[in-house]
């Protein structure tokens, strides 16, 4: 309390002498508010702030799927099975068109096998805000124009990432795998979000025997295997279900048993906060125990809270991939990162056709950005440490 | 010490008993698993019959006329007293008998990727807090962060790919085929090894990247303390002073992360091994559960979290040996 004072009384001071520039950032340092402070913290990570942009980016990829992807997740065409990645190419012959280069079929002499190769005499241009497979964005403007796409006269298709086992587009898919990959992150955050605060809230409060209690849960629960709980109890979702309950069904299991990290958290924080000042005159003002909890507590380590969310949605990314890859998790016809991944199971699918793992590389993308993201936003998160 | 052990296995029986009362729940979970369904085939076949001695057998085994309570305790008490762990109705075997056959493998490959996740990270983790911001400790840090992001999967995955383009065989499995039911000799112990520290690396990826993380951000912390000033302006050599002191305290985390590296390992298995080709608990479970092979799922998850719940009681204990103040909190 008294540290801040000075700050408050040396501001009428500006008005009299000319104040240098360091008594300057000390003055701003001391009247800003906590969020100004972590906010300047977390800018001087210039890797974190790079990152968090990133996942910005990726989060509006995720709102503007179908718009951004040339092709709806389901559009498919079984005379290209297996194309490969074609290059769009910006100019030709100096002028600005951007184009593919057409597709040949070849066939391999000893094995009869079937190749493309990509032809250079062909051109297939490519043009923006071209008119495509009709969709609902947010599920509910419908429209027909795609960020990029082929307008070549007879419909030929373009593959900028190749083409899956039923030539349907990778670019596309990965796009459009974006929108449940990312969600199922913070759906199934946000509910490890409730049990972790309440339950971590009155484990720390109370303390003594409920403490005990939730603590015995909570290391039991770390102690059993996370991904082969999740598939146990994911194999009990009945196969008749359809995608949006699976998908609930999803989240529901994998906070089931992802809280305990956040409980653990909130709890260490409510231990270290109970003994301040500012909770006992709140509790001396005849405030209610909740209240005092979670208007007087909690928001003092909000942010401690938020840098924790942000590190534990890439956990349940990871999981969500694990699981659909297995088979145990999201299925076919929802597009998600894992399910994409399914078909990657047969190895020798993927040395005929080595992008179809390109959706593991959206994963290792999104992951790593959003964990330097969160390690900035922890460091930054208490701004009173130093 | 005594007493710690003691007190540290007492907690050990409730845990246990947890474990199994979960999974028994997940064995009832699923609404058309194996066992039910087949109830249902064999009551349909009528009086008489093979099958009616079949229903009387499976009703009287699992207790199914009987309250839940009672079938939980019919169920636990022929693992406790009898090892017998009910049938894998896919397999039509004994569950006792698959999980004799994949077991050992699975121990043993975990056991050495926890030794490969320790000498792995062990001097990395000291490299980079000594070497703080150098080029090193930024490469490894960047190195750590990839092998935390990177599905252990698609690792697996991408190895198996190179392996099959460049090499022109598939890694998968611990034995090339010539060897695979040949009689145990100097050749084939060499083809195993050929092998196995494929699974190992990809097991033990993420959990060397964790650990090197871990063993930094202690060791930095000590580094800073007091006593390292001591004993440096004791004339200590740097490196003797280091390794003697501040690393010695730094290890005692070390030791427990065991804790959560053993339920990570046991969930690679769980993932990779289907695309490995090994014949260890992870496939087991996965077949068992997409076939709601129930009883067979449940056990390898029961055995898995006791494997890990005993893993873990042995690092405490290894920690409690190496650091008195452990040892007195109990």
């Amino acid at each position: 309390m008294t540290q801040q004072l000075p700050g408050a009384g040396a501001a009428p001071a500006l008005e009299t002498e000319p104040v240098t520039a360091v008594d300057g950032d000390d003055q701003r340092i001391a009247v800003a508010s906590q969020w100004k402070l972590v906010w300047w913290g977390f800018k001087r990570h210039r890797l974190a702030v790079i990152c968090g942009i990133i996942t910005l980016f990726i989060y509006l990829v995720a709102m503007f799927a179908p718009f951004l992807a040339p092709y709806n997740a389901g559009t498919h065409n079984s005379e290209y099975t297996y194309a490969p990645p074609q290059r769009l190419h910006l100019f030709d012959d100096g002028s600005f068109s951007p184009h593919v280069n057409g597709y040949t079929l070849e066939q391999d002499p000893e094995t009869l096998a079937l190749t493309f190769e990509l032809d250079e005499n062909t051109k297939v241009p490519v043009g923006f805000l071209v008119r495509g497979d009709e969709y609902k964005l947010f599920g509910l403007i419908t429209w027909d124009r795609h960020l990029i796409g082929p307008k070549g006269d007879n419909g030929t298709p373009m593959y900028l990432l190749g083409a899956d086992s039923n030539g349907r587009d990778m670019l596309s898919r990965i796009i459009h795998g974006t929108t449940i990959s990312m969600s199922i992150g913070l759906v199934g955050v946000f509910l490890s979000l409730l049990l972790g605060v309440v339950l971590g809230g009155v484990s720390g409060y109370f303390g003594g025997k409920i403490d005990n209690a939730i603590q015995r849960l909570i290391e039991f629960i770390i102690a059993i295997p996370t991904i082969p709980l999740w598939m146990a109890l994911f194999a009990a979702v009945p196969a008749n279900w359809g995608q949006v309950q699976r998908y609930l069904a999803l989240t529901v299991v994998i906070s089931l048993v992802g809280w305990v990290g956040m409980a653990r958290e909130v709890r260490g924080k409510f231990f270290a906060v109970k003994g301040d000042e500012y909770v006992t005159a709140a509790i001396a003002d005849g405030a209610s125990q909740g209240r005092v909890m979670f208007r007087h507590m909690l928001p003092s380590f909000t942010s401690h809270i938020i840098a924790n969310l942000s590190l534990s949605i890439p956990t349940i990314i990871l999981a969500e991939t694990a699981l659909s890859f297995i088979g145990l998790g999201l299925q076919t016809p929802t597009v998600s990162w894992g399910v994409l991944l399914q078909e990657a199971q047969n190895i020798r699918a993927v040395s005929t056709a080595p992008w179809i793992l390109l959706p593991g590389v959206a994963v290792v993308i999104t992951v790593l950005a959003m964990n330097f993201f969160g390690d900035g936003l922890r460091d930054a998160a208490d701004p009173y440490k130093n | 010490m005594l007493r710690y052990i003691g007190r540290r296995g007492l907690i050990l029986i409730p845990t246990l008993f947890a474990i199994s009362v979960v999974t028994f729940i997940v064995i009832q979970l699923p609404p058309g698993d194996f066992l039910s369904t087949r109830m249902a085939q064999l009551q349909s076949q009528g009086d008489g019959s093979l099958g009616a001695q079949e229903l009387a057998r499976l009703t009287e085994r699992y207790g199914l006329d009987q309250p839940i309570y009672v079938q939980y305790w019919q169920w636990f008490s022929n693992i406790i007293f009898r090892g017998d762990f009910g049938d894998s109705f896919d397999y039509g075997r004994p569950v006792s008998a698959l999980l004799a056959e994949r077991l050992p493998l699975t121990i043993v490959l975990s056991v050495l990727t926890l030794v490969f996740i320790w000498a792995v990270s062990f001097p990395i983790g000291v490299y980079s807090a000594v070497k703080q911001y150098s080029a090193g400790d930024y490469t490894f840090t960047f190195l750590g962060y990839l092998g935390l992001a990177i599905p252990n999967f698609l690792i697996a995955l991408v190895l198996m790919w190179l392996s099959l383009r460049y090499f022109g065989t598939s890694p998968g499995g611990i034995f090339s085929p010539e060897y695979r039911d040949a009689p145990w000799s100097l050749a084939k112990f060499g083809d195993l090894l050929s092998h196995i520290w494929i699974p190992v690396v990809i097991w033990g990826t993420a959990g060397t990247a964790a650990n090197i993380r871990v063993l930094r951000a202690n060791l930095l912390d000590e580094l800073r303390k007091p006593y390292v000033i001591a004993a440096r302006a004791r004339g200590n050599s740097e490196r003797w002073m280091t390794i003697k002191y501040p690393v010695r305290v730094a290890m005692n985390p070390f030791f427990s992360t065991i804790g959560w590296i053993l339920p990570g390992l046991i969930a690679a298995d769980a993932i990779t091994s289907q695309v490995l080709n090994l014949n260890t608990t992870g496939p087991l479970l996965l077949q068992a559960l997409l076939a709601q092979d129930m009883y067979l799922a449940g056990s390898v998850l029961m055995i898995s979290a006791a494997l890990v719940v005993i893993g873990t009681l042995i690092s405490d204990i290894a920690l409690a040996w190496l650091d008195p103040r452990v040892r007195l909190r109990y």
